[in-house]
This record gives C-alpha cells, sequence and structure tokens, in this order.
C-alpha cells in the first residue's frame, strides 16, 4: 500500500517544525512518505466558504495526483488540509458534483470518481504502525510529562466524513501520548475549537476561545498543550501573548505539535523537531516534568528509608523480645 | 414590540435554494437549541445559530444574509455534530455564505477581505504565501496591522519565508479559478 504525503502550505511557513518533526518521526518509526509531486493548496477555508466546486477541484488536483504517482492512501499532517481533501473525495460520489469539479480541473473528470483515500499523519501512525510498535521502540520515555491533548474541532467532524476516532471525546493522541510515557490530564476541551484563523480579523474571538482553552490546561495540571493542527498551534502558542485568561490568571503554557513529543520519545535528535521554533520555550514543560521525576523518586526514597527504618525497629523489638524471653528463661 | 407579517418576508426561492445547495431538510428543525449551546462563537453573533434555523424555516432572507453570524461562524461542525436530526448545520452556514457572495451581501467585510487576499495568493503562486496574504490584506483594509505585537515573538523563529513558494503547476490554478469565474458569471 503506497502512502502519498501531502505537507499543505503552512508547512512550508508556520509549521516548519511539524513538518520536520513529521518526516524526522516517521523516518524513525520507517513510514515512508512520497510526496505529491507539485501538490498545491487545498483552498482550506476561504474556498470552501465561497463555494464547494472551487474548493473540491483545489483539493481533487492534488489527489489525481496521488492517484498518478501509484499511491492509494494520502496522509496529510494538517487537519484543514484533511478536512477539505475527505469532504472532496466524499462529494465526489454525487456524479452532478463530480461533473462541476471536472468542468474546473484540466484533468478528465473520470479520473475523480476513484480517488484515494485521506488520513492524518496521527491515523497513519496509530493504525500503520500501531502503539505496539511504537512503545517498543520509545529510547526517551516522556517521564513526569503532564499534557493536555488538543485535537482541534475538525480532525474528527463531522463523523460522517472524517470517519476516525470518536468525534467528540477522540483518544488516540491521548493513547499515543500514554505510551510514550506522557501522562494524560483530563482535558475537556479536546475539539472545542479554538478561533481558526479569526486572529487576522477578529482577534477578540481567538483570544477568548484560545484563552479559554489554554485555561482549561493551566486548571487541569498540564505542563505542556500538545496539538496535530498548525492553525491550533499558533493560536495557542504565538498568539498566547493575546489570550484572555479565565480568572486572569496567566502562565507559560508551552505547546508541542504531537509528532515533536513523539520523536522526542524515540531518540530522535532535538535539532531535527524544531522545538527551537516554538514560541513559548518548551524547557519549561521538560523542568516541570524532570521535577516530578524528582519529586517522585524523593517521595519513593522517603518511602524506602521509612520502610527501612520500621523493618530495623521490628526487628530491633524483636531482638529485645527474644533477649527478654532468654533472661526469663 | 417587534411584529412581523411571516407570509410578507416569506421567501420560497430562498428557502428552496439553501435546500437545494446544502442538501439538508430544513423542515427537519424542531428548535431544540443544541447547535447554539455548542456553538463557541456564539457570543460574538448576532442571531444565534438555532435562530438562523428558525428564520430559514420562516424564508426571512435579508434577515439572514445581513447577519454577521454567518461571517464569524468557524466552519467547526460542532453544531452538525450535535443535531438530533442529523441537519449538517455547518453546510448550511457554509451555504448561507454562498448565496450572500452571489448578491454581494457581507456584513463582516474583513473576514472576505481576508479571504480574497488568501485565494489570490493560491490563485498566484498554487500554494499560500503567508505574509503576503497578510500584507495583503493589510493592504486592502487600510487598517494598520494589528499583530505588530507578535513580530518580535515570531521573526527569530526562522519560519516565515521572505519569497513565495511557486508551484510549475501554477497555471493550471489559475486556470481553475479563471473558469469558475466564467462559470459564475455566465
Ligand atoms: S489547509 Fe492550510 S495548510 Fe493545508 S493546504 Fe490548505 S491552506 Fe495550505
Ligand atoms: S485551528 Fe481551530 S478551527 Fe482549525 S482545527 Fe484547530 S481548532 Fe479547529
Ligand atoms: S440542533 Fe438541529 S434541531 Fe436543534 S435547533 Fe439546531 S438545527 Fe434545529
Ligand atoms: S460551525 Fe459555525 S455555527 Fe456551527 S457551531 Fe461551529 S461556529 Fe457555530
Amino acid at each position: 500500500m503506497n502512502l502519498a504525503y501531502y505537507p499543505g502550505c503552512s508547512g512550508l511557513g508556520t509549521s516548519r517544525e511539524y513538518e520536520r518533526s513529521t518526516r524526522a518521526a516517521c523516518a524513525a518509526l520507517g513510514v515512508k512518505l512520497t510526496d505529491i509531486p507539485d501538490w498545491s493548496c487545498c483552498g482550506s477555508t476561504p474556498a470552501h466558504a465561497l463555494e464547494h466546486a472551487l474548493s473540491g477541484a483545489l483539493s481533487a488536483r492534488n489527489l489525481v495526483g496521488a492517484a498518478r504517482a501509484g499511491c492509494d492512501t494520502v496522509a496529510t499532517p494538517c487537519p484543514s488540509c484533511l478536512s477539505n481533501l475527505k469532504t472532496a473525495r466524499h462529494r465526489m460520489a454525487d456524479t452532478a458534483f463530480r461533473a462541476r469539479v471536472g468542468r474546473l480541473l484540466d484533468q478528465p473528470a473520470d479520473e475523480l470518481a476513484a480517488l484515494p483515500d485521506v488520513q492524518s499523519v496521527l491515523e497513519t501512525l496509530v493504525t500503520r504502525v500501531g502503539l505496539d510498535a511504537i512503545r517498543a521502540r520509545v529510547r526517551q520515555p516522556l517521564a513526569g510529562l503532564r499534557v493536555a491533548p488538543y485535537y482541534g474541532c475538525i480532525m474528527t467532524r463531522p463523523a460522517d466524513v472524517m470517519r476516525f476516532d470518536d468525534p467528540e471525546n477522540p483518544t488516540s493522541m491521548d493513547d499515543l501520548l500514554t505510551a510514550l510515557g506522557a501522562e494524560v490530564v483530563p482535558f475537556p476541551y479536546k475539539v472545542e475549537c479554538c478561533g481558526a484563523s479569526y486572529g487576522v480579523t477578529r482577534r477578540d474571538i481567538v483570544a477568548r476561545l484560545s484563552g479559554r482553552l489554554l485555561g482549561a490546561a493551566r486548571d487541569a495540571g498540564a505542563h505542556a498543550v500538545v496539538v496535530a493542527c498548525p492553525l491550533c498551534q499558533m493560536n495557542l502558542d504565538l498568539r498566547q501573548s493575546q489570550v484572555e485568561w479565565p480568572g486572569g490568571k496567566a502562565v507559560d503554557m508551552p505547546v508541542f505539535y504531537f509528532t515533536q513529543l513523539l520523536g522526542r520519545a524515540l531518540g530522535v535528535p532535538d535539532a531535527e523537531l524544531g522545538l527551537e521554533q516554538l514560541c513559548v520555550d518548551p524547557a519549561i514543560a521538560f523542568r516541570r516534568a524532570a521535577q516530578v521525576v524528582a519529586a517522585r523518586q524523593a517521595e519513593e526514597a522517603a518511602q524506602a528509608a521509612k520502610a527501612a527504618a520500621q523493618a530495623a525497629k521490628a526487628a530491633q523489638a524483636k531482638q529485645a523480645a527474644a533477649a527478654n524471653e532468654g533472661g526469663r528463661a | 414590540m417587534d411584529v412581523t407579517n411571516l407570509e410578507s418576508v416569506r421567501d420560497e426561492d430562498f428557502i428552496h435554494a439553501v435546500m437545494e445547495e446544502s442538501g439538508q431538510d430544513l423542515t427537519h428543525c424542531y428548535q431544540c437549541g443544541n447547535c447554539t449551546a455548542g456553538c463557541p462563537c456564539g457570543f460574538a453573533y448576532d442571531i444565534q445559530v438555532s435562530q438562523i434555523m428558525r428564520n430559514l424555516q420562516a424564508g426571512r432572507k435579508d434577515k439572514i444574509l445581513n447577519s454577521r453570524s454567518i461571517w464569524l461562524c468557524l466552519s467547526c461542525s460542532s453544531c452538525t455534530t450535535r443535531c438530533p436530526n442529523n441537519i449538517d448545520v455547518a453546510r448550511v452556514m457554509d451555504v448561507l455564505r454562498h448565496i450572500a457572495r452571489r448578491e454581494g451581501r457581507v456584513a463582516e467585510k474583513g473576514v472576505t477581505t481576508f479571504w480574497d487576499a488568501f485565494l489570490a495568493s493560491v490563485r498566484k503562486h498554487g500554494r499560500v504565501y503567508e505574509l503576503g496574504v497578510v500584507a495583503n490584506y493589510v493592504a486592502r483594509t487600510g487598517r494598520v496591522w494589528t499583530d505588530i505585537d507578535l513580530l518580535p515573538r515570531i521573526a527569530p523563529k526562522g519560519k516565515l519565508s521572505p519569497m513565495p513558494h511557486g508551484i510549475r503547476g501554477r497555471d493550471e490554478i489559475a486556470r481553475i479559478f479563471q473558469r469558475y469565474e466564467e462559470e459564475r458569471t455566465r
């Protein structure tokens, strides 16, 4: 089964570290990614908000490219690309829609009838590689790291198109992070929207919605939020300086791409994961994780010392008792 | 009191256009309000999404197409996911934007200006050039760039390309837009 790869435009810009860490983690796990030749933008929300056939054509050109390259599945890291590519393929079942899209494209319309399947890189990793195989390859477990997994609003919804995980309470990223040794905190806003690209036009909307997400992560005791979407990442990380923190209490909350933590756990050097390209310093999260581990070790040592002291005391008492017995005898 | 004669404003053609283009049966909505309860952007709406559904049933075209809500909708599909009658509400919102754009009615101009700048970039290069989109948006709205505070945060990260990444098939993409425009004006 040949896997085509659709990087998406933001991978060339604001989500470079997602792109780098995705490639590095896939390479470490032996997942071969074949870029769709000369891929083009899917048009994202601006296209589907204008017209569905236009959006369908911009997406379909890439799916046709993947099919011509001999691939039966396309993987993409970006949920927005994923949503557009999947929706286009889904709608192509309607012959009238297919004909309309065909009229907009250079490519012959009959190539639109059987387009490759589309999945997120997250789905590729948890289904093709599998959690057991990933767990077996962990070199540096994410011990002590408390994470809030944030899936974004469109990776699983609408359910009949996306067909992956639970639409309202997805768990695939939770399971992956747990397999890497991290501790997943209860996070009720897994699929609540962050405000999308309205940061540019209506900053108040992103400030409020992303602030709510970050506040929930803070209150759950997370050391970091983990995302799978370039736009979510930008809103939570770059725009963290603009958000309205619930209760007014701002903290520094690092926001990782899940592929960065995956790569780190697999032993990929930090330099290949683009950790230095995050805005909020990721070292904050690792330091806090190290504190948890240290506190746990200190606690364990104290417990062991206490147990040893108790054992010694018990032994002493036994000895004394034996001596007493002996004295009486 | 705001009294409206429903018959006088009921636009049957509009109701049919929305049903046809979205593939959704609007009569299935029984006004439970689930969509509104889960809508993350309701705080910024002038008409809540369940009220849009009700107004759609009543054919109140002007009220809906002149609303801000249809432009502020984040396309998050929460409404679609939670509708007990399986109405793809987010798709209905998308179709309302399509109709409003065709009629040149946009209550939140900033939003469509940004989208247009985005699509202009795709049309020109085949892929989105982020800095170009923002520059174009700022130029078109004539506003000062409100995100200037983010520059020192992002500039040192080496992520913003100084140049667009054009693709070989640029002309192919331009032709998609051209044919789309020709179809629209026909
Ligand atoms: S969703 Fe965004 S990143 Fe993905 S291709 Fe479309 S525009 Fe580019
Ligand atoms: S960026 Fe926001 S709108 Fe886009 S998927 Fe992420 S949560 Fe949804
Ligand atoms: S959730 Fe569905 S039925 Fe309920 S008000 Fe919204 S559209 Fe109508
Ligand atoms: S898709 Fe739009 S209307 Fe529906 S819940 Fe999301 S923001 Fe609200």
